[in-house]
């Protein structure tokens, strides 16, 4: 068993944000995805305030080893969520980490208030890789607006918060250790990396949404070099991931310092990838304490 | 387990599983390979499996990297599981490497997945019954719904169209010579498209009461689904989109559906009716 943040997990094997949606597995491989359940805690896809359609398609391109996506946070928004979503996901057999985001102080507080009331969430975490539509600024990119932000919402539950930090910028310590000191519980990274996929023939970006996120293998030398860093500086948990295919790739992460590792891209090429990778990491660490 | 009715979603394992290939041979300008599926279940026509060989898949600089969907184009069980066919053409560096599969090679696949054909509604004597509409490597699902609508007692007239010769093939998979054949360049069949031949049996009187089910290129998808929405025939498309993960995970074969929004491919189709469509011509689809 691990702990994080006072949640008992079977093992360090939890998913990505946005890469696994338990509710579509379930109409694709049935009640075994509750017997076998891949992951030790469900991370739910982004919810926004309001419902959101998506990106215009196209929105997936594939690269060396690695993919980019553009999806633009498709969801039922907060009302749809805890009234269709919630009650479905309830019913998994881990913990559920429910991820949110907002473009204000008071759409996040009127999130982490809808979700953080409810007891079949363990923890909240806050996607900070949008503007704040007062300053402009990415939150996640910003120290300072990493700090006000949870300030003016961790005292509006008693539900762990872990923030999202973005790769998008020279150095994410900054803004993990403002984060830490805004009152945190956790943070999590990498988002994926910013990319495009460009059409030759068109002489413009491929993607419908313009430019998007780099995930997979690919980014994986990137991913491990700010988990250390990061991990390094803070002493809040660190959920490490990017490009983690292998229970020998999680093994370096969590050499690095975290505390748990999260599964994304891998996943699309293995509905069961979280359950492997776990059990690979069992025999690595195994191996490694001798 | 109780067998499945026709048209019904079958449901996958979890897991993906290592498939022994037992066959690839040519089939006009494709080729159809096949692997045994040692716990997965038998499919529903219009189903997909998401493919990717065990060895060189990424090899060769970094792509192939995601597994790929196909639609099953036939299976039936036998000794060691459940032998799956499916069709391909090599256009990119997936279809490449499934395309230069051998006997004896390891293939993983997950699936079935997605939302399969469904029958017709009326299925009576004096009905026009299945009009089953290809094009190029989309013929690859209507052979086994042909099979399957055959094995129920439902008629099932089949149409498909090539561009030219390299890029025809797959006749293997239909084992009658009742198919009508149509090729834009003329090698074979009808001189002209395979929406040509459709429009022949939407004329006649008991067209209304027909299902007409197509799989092929945005464009040949679009003229079916337009021509059927004038005529007031029920039609279902078989469609792609660009998938990473096919279980509904990562949200990438956003399809827009005619009430608003969208829909995801793998989950919601890839089998869609016409009239839950604007349009088949999705940007990125065809790819």
């Amino acid at each position: 068993m691990v702990d994080f943040c006072g949640i008992e997990l079977r093992h360090p094997v939890i998913n990505g944000s946005g890469t696994f949606d338990a509710i579509a597995a379930r109409r694709a491989f049935g009640d075994e995805l509750l017997d076998e359940f891949p992951f030790s805690a469900f991370v739910s896809k982004t919810i926004t305030p309001e419902p959101r359609a998506g990106n215009p398609p196209p929105r997936l391109w594939e690269t060396p080893s690695g993919l980019i996506n553009s999806i633009g946070l498709p969801n039922k928004g907060l009302d749809g969520f805890l009234a269709d979503d919630l009650p479905q996901l309830a019913e998994l057999p881990v913990p559920l980490i429910v991820s949110v985001m907002g473009t204000s102080h008071d759409e996040f507080s009127r999130l982490v208030d809808g979700v953080g009331g409810r007891d079949e969430v363990a923890a909240i975490e806050l996607n900070v890789s949008c503007p704040n539509v007062k300053s402009g600024l990415i939150v996640g990119e910003s120290p300072e607006e990493a700090k006000s932000l949870l300030g003016a919402i961790k005292p509006l539950t008693d539900r762990p918060l872990i923030v999202k930090l973005t790769p998008n910028v020279a150095d994410p310590v900054p803004v993990a250790e403002a984060a830490a000191e805004g009152g945190a519980d956790a943070v999590s990274l990498i988002n994926t990396l910013r990319a495009v996929a460009f059409d030759p023939d068109k002489a413009d970006r491929w993607l419908g949404g313009g430019s998007g996120g780099l995930s997979g293998p690919a980014v994986r030398a990137v991913a491990l070099a700010q988990v250390h860093s990061v991990a390094s500086s803070v002493s809040v948990p660190v959920v490490a991931m990017g490009g983690i295919s292998t229970g020998r790739d999680a093994a370096e992460m969590l050499g690095a310092g975290a505390a748990l590792v999260a599964v994304g891209t891998e996943s699309f090429r293995d509905p069961a990838a979280g359950a492997r990778i776990a059990d690979e990491l069992d025999a690595e660490l195994a191996r490694i304490s001798g | 387990m109780r067998a499945p009715r026709l048209g019904e979603r079958v449901i996958a394992p979890l897991g993906r599983r290592r498939c022994e290939v037992t066959r690839n041979l040519a089939s006009g300008g494709y080729r159809i390979f096949s692997a045994v599926d040692p716990t997965g279940p038998e499919p529903a026509a219009g189903q997909f499996y998401m493919l990717a060989t065990d060895s060189g898949w990424g090899g060769d600089g970094g792509r192939p990297y995601l597994a790929r969907a196909f639609s099953v184009a036939d299976a039936e069980r036998q000794e060691g599981g459940v032998r799956l066919d499916f069709l391909v053409q090599a256009v990119g560096p997936g279809t490449s490497r499934l395309a230069a599969l051998e006997p004896g090679e390891e293939l993983w696949v997950h699936g079935p997945l997605g939302r399969p054909f469904a029958p017709p509604r009326e299925v009576a004597e004096e009905a026009a019954g299945a009009i089953l509409v290809g094009g190029g490597i989309g013929v690859a699902p209507l052979a086994i719904w042909r099979r399957q609508l055959l094995a129920a007692g439902i008629p099932a007239r089949v149409l498909l169209g090539f561009r030219d010769r390299v890029n025809s093939g797959g006749l293997d998979l239909f084992d009658c010579s009742e198919i009508r054949l149509a090729s834009e360049d003329g090698h074979t069949g009808h001189h002209g498209f395979v929406t040509d031949l459709l429009a022949v049996l939407l004329e006649g009187d008991d067209a209304a009461s027909a299902a007409v089910y197509a799989c092929g290129p945005p464009a040949m998808l679009e003229a079916v689904r337009g021509m059927c929405a004038e005529r007031g025939v029920a039609c279902e498309l078989a469609m792609e989109a660009p998938m990473a993960c096919g279980f509904g995970a990562c949200f990438g074969c956003a399809i827009p559906h005619v009430d608003g929004g969208y829909v995801r491919l793998c989950v919601d189709g890839p089998v869609l009716r016409g009239d839950e469509i604007e349009t088949a011509l999705v940007p990125g689809s065809g790819h």
